[in-house]
């Protein structure tokens, strides 16, 4: 059977996407760091599916250790899921560096680190597929988060660029633009419920646009028009908004 | 939003807690007194029900299966349905189920419950092999047969009382086929309907329906359904889809229906007086589940099930001095349900004994308690008991006359402080 990697396999939704492959007769590896904290959710999955569930150890920040990590697994994967992400403090960024670095290393440097080189053998196979997650809040920096989404800014810039470089080798590229999910990472924040999106709904989504061999998911669905709207509003106005 | 039992009666206000991780409990029974665990909810009265509610559902994985010998360890939040979709295909079933699959494993513990098979296979704690318990400590225990057996008889059937189920090993059950082979025996009164009963005794699963309006001559007349699983292969098993009702439903057509439904199945032409359906899981086990929330039909004011047993010597005299009292009452469900019960368990306050339960709806209204205090005292007279399960409203005096290892019961309950930390609305009544 065939694998799929999921990367930063702690994350909700990646244990919504977990299942939902898992359910479509997939074999799954879940990386995340302290991956023994994820045995029980595996077995669970094991258990209701009948496939194949691995865990394995990766910390997404320890770059020197990715050629390794992705060689040593004993079955090359079909597709991979990134979905390693780090809000961080906005704050804090603007005056501690450390931080800064740390949106930056987790959202970005990390997981370019470890797409090149899936990239590079999904292009020598001619096959798989490769889903980011992103964020919408990438396309377009805004004061209360601009250092997290001027990574995912990043990020979806390099997905883009990864999509146009493996189309001749017929692997596929997804970049997922979520709006609002909740998760972990936004627990106690006030959201509006009609722009908010269960994780279930976001693996859906995903695995329906992965299928269908899309290249960019707007989740949910609406965010695609706020955001067309929010890019086109004149630099001179938006930099007086509060948004 | 407040959490409400089956029954939507009694209402009140509370406030739910709800745990994925062991560690998340703790921190909950820290904090708070008068907790109850809740489940999903299919009790009919106030057993789950208190001011603060801890809610089991979310902590729902499965632990471990074993292949060859189909023991199942899950977390306790997880459905029986869960278990059906993921199993059945594989050629496992429940050992013992309710007449609902929409419960936790934690609540079918909790109750004690039992299926169309307790004649033969007893209740939910023959097929557990340990669970895992919380007490108001924060300690956790491992209960089974043979280890703290104490504890283990009286969270079995303790209604939530002895601390909170974490996890448990059951053992499922092989099957060969998703279908049953049914037999469905007409009967003209209560007489003939226990001898069927007997008669059909050797069958794995019976329950039967039985008219409450018939008086006179045709008191008891019935539909008994007996059965037992086909095995011809087929395990292609996917769950019915459900139709729900949407909002609260008037009382009177839902009697409407149900009359209808029996005069057409008790009379309809196509009915010998013995005639062979095959059924698959769904609509032998569950029928009632095949209409999510049908509990709305009874209107806002909610209604109660009245589920009693009595002992098998007095059941004939008793049954009919209770099913007279209702039909010349005019309240309750047209139908009810009759079973013969195989023997009673250790358990401290499990509800089966060896002889004739009954069950039946009655919508809230005036004069339902006073027609059901006067229907307690029938069921005293003969030695029998009431479901606490089902249960919202009996009163302390006549719960210990039906249940005479209650002090057994709270004497264990103040040993380990439960109840200091563990009450429902249904506890405090009972003065347990
Ligand atoms: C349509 C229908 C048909 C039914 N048929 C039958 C039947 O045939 N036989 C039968 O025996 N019962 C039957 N019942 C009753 C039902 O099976 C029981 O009430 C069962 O306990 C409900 O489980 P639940 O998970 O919904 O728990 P709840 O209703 O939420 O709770 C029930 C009790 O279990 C306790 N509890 C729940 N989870 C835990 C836990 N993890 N640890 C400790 N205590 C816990 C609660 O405190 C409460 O006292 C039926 C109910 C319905 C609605
Ligand atoms: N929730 C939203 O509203 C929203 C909106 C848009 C986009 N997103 C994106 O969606 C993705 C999933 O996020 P989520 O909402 O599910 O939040 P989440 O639960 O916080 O997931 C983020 C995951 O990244 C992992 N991670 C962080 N640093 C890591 C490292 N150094 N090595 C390995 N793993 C690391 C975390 O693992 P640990 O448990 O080990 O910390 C965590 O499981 C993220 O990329 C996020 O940016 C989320």
């Amino acid at each position: 059977m065939s694998y799929v990697l999921i990367i930063g396999a702690k994350s909700d939704i990646a244990q919504a996407i977990a299942k939902k492959y898992a359910e479509n007769n997939y074999d799954l590896y879940l990386a995340a760091r302290q991956v023994n904290e994820l045995n029980i959710f595996a077995k669970d999955l094991a258990i209701r599916s009948k496939q194949t569930v691995q865990c394995v150890e990766l910390d997404i920040l320890d770059t020197a250790s990715h050629h390794t990590f992705y060689h040593a697994l004993p079955e090359k994967p079909e597709g991979v899921i990134t979905a390693v992400g780090y809000l961080g403090s906005q704050d804090l960024a603007q005056t501690d560096f450390k931080e800064t670095h740390k949106i930056i290393d987790t959202n970005y440097t990390g997981v370019v680190s470890l797409l090149n080189i899936i990239a590079e053998d999904f292009e020598q196979r001619h096959s798989g597929f490769i889903v980011g997650i992103s964020s919408v809040a990438g396309d377009r920096g805004r004061k209360s988060n601009y250092i997290y989404g001027s990574a995912k800014a990043a990020l979806s810039a390099y997905l883009s660029g990864l999509r146009n470089r493996l189309y001749s080798s017929g692997v596929q590229v997804l970049t997922v633009k979520p709006g609002f999910v909740a998760t972990k990472m936004t627990a106690g924040m006030a959201l509006s419920p009609r722009l908010t999106a269960q994780p279930e709904a976001v693996a859906n989504a995903i695995y329906k646009a992965q299928q269908k061999k899309n290249n960019v998911l707007y989740t949910k669905g609406l965010w695609k028009w706020i955001m067309l709207i929010i890019k086109h509003i004149p630099e001179g106005l938006f930099k007086k908004l509060s948004i | 939003m407040n959490l409400t039992s089956w029954g939507n009666y009694p209402l009140i206000e509370n406030k739910a807690h709800p745990f994925t991780q062991v560690k998340d409990l703790e921190d909950i029974l820290a904090h708070h007194e008068d907790l109850i665990p809740y489940g999903n909810g299919r009790s009919y009265g106030d057993s789950a029900l208190s001011k603060h509610i801890i809610q089991v559902k979310p902590h729902n994985l499965f632990l471990d299966f074993n292949e060859t010998t189909g023991q199942l360890h899950v977390q306790a939040g997880i459905l029986l349905s869960e278990v059906l979709e993921v199993f059945v295909p594989r050629g496992w079933f429940l050992k013992i189920t309710p007449g609902t699959k929409l419960i936790t494993v934690g609540g079918a513990i909790a109750s004690d419950v039992h299926g169309k098979n307790h004649h033969n296979a007893g209740c939910f704690s023959e097929c557990v092999a340990f669970f895992n318990l919380m007490l108001p400590s924060g300690d956790i225990v491992t209960c089974s047969h043979t280890e703290n057996t104490e504890l283990f008889k009286a969270t079995c059937g303790g209604m939530g009382l002895t601390g909170v189920i974490l996890d448990a090993s059951i053992s499922l059950k092989r099957i060969n086929s998703r279908y049953i082979k049914q037999t469905t025996i007409k009967t003209k009164n209560l007489k003939e309907t226990f001898a069927a009963f007997e008669r059909y005794q050797s069958e794995p699963y019976s329950v039967a329906w039985i008219d409450c309006l018939a008086k006179g001559k045709g008191l008891g007349k019935c539909l008994l359904m007996v059965g037992d699983f086909q095995a011809d292969g087929d395990l292609n098993y996917h769950p019915k889809s459900n139709l729900n009702i949407p909002f609260n439903f008037p009382g009177f057509v839902l009697s409407k229906l149900t009359v209808k439904l029996f005069n057409w199945l008790y009379y309809g032409k196509v009915f010998k007086k013995i005639s062979q359906q095959q059924v698959d899981i769904d609509t032998f086990f569950y029928p009632l589940d095949a209409i999510g929330h049908w509990n709305r039909i009874y209107g806002k004011k909610g209604f109660t099930q009245y589920q009693i047993i009595l002992p098998k010597e007095t059941s004939y005299e008793g049954l009919e001095a209770i099913l007279s009292t209702i039909s010349k009452s005019a309240k309750g469900s047209f139908l009810a349900v009759l079973k013969l019960y195989g023997k009673a368990n250790n358990n401290y306050l499990s509800f089966p004994i060896e002889g004739y339960s009954l069950a039946l709806d009655f919508k809230i209204e005036k004069g339902l308690f006073e027609l059901l205090d006067q229907l307690d005292q029938r069921v005293i007279k003969y030695g029998g008991r009431i479901y606490l399960a089902k249960d919202a409203r009996v009163s302390q005096a006549v719960f210990e006359q039906g249940y005479p290892q209650a002090e057994t019961f709270r004497a264990l309950r103040r040993q380990y402080q439960m109840h200091e930390k563990f009450n429902s609305l249904q506890s405090t009544r009972l003065g347990l």
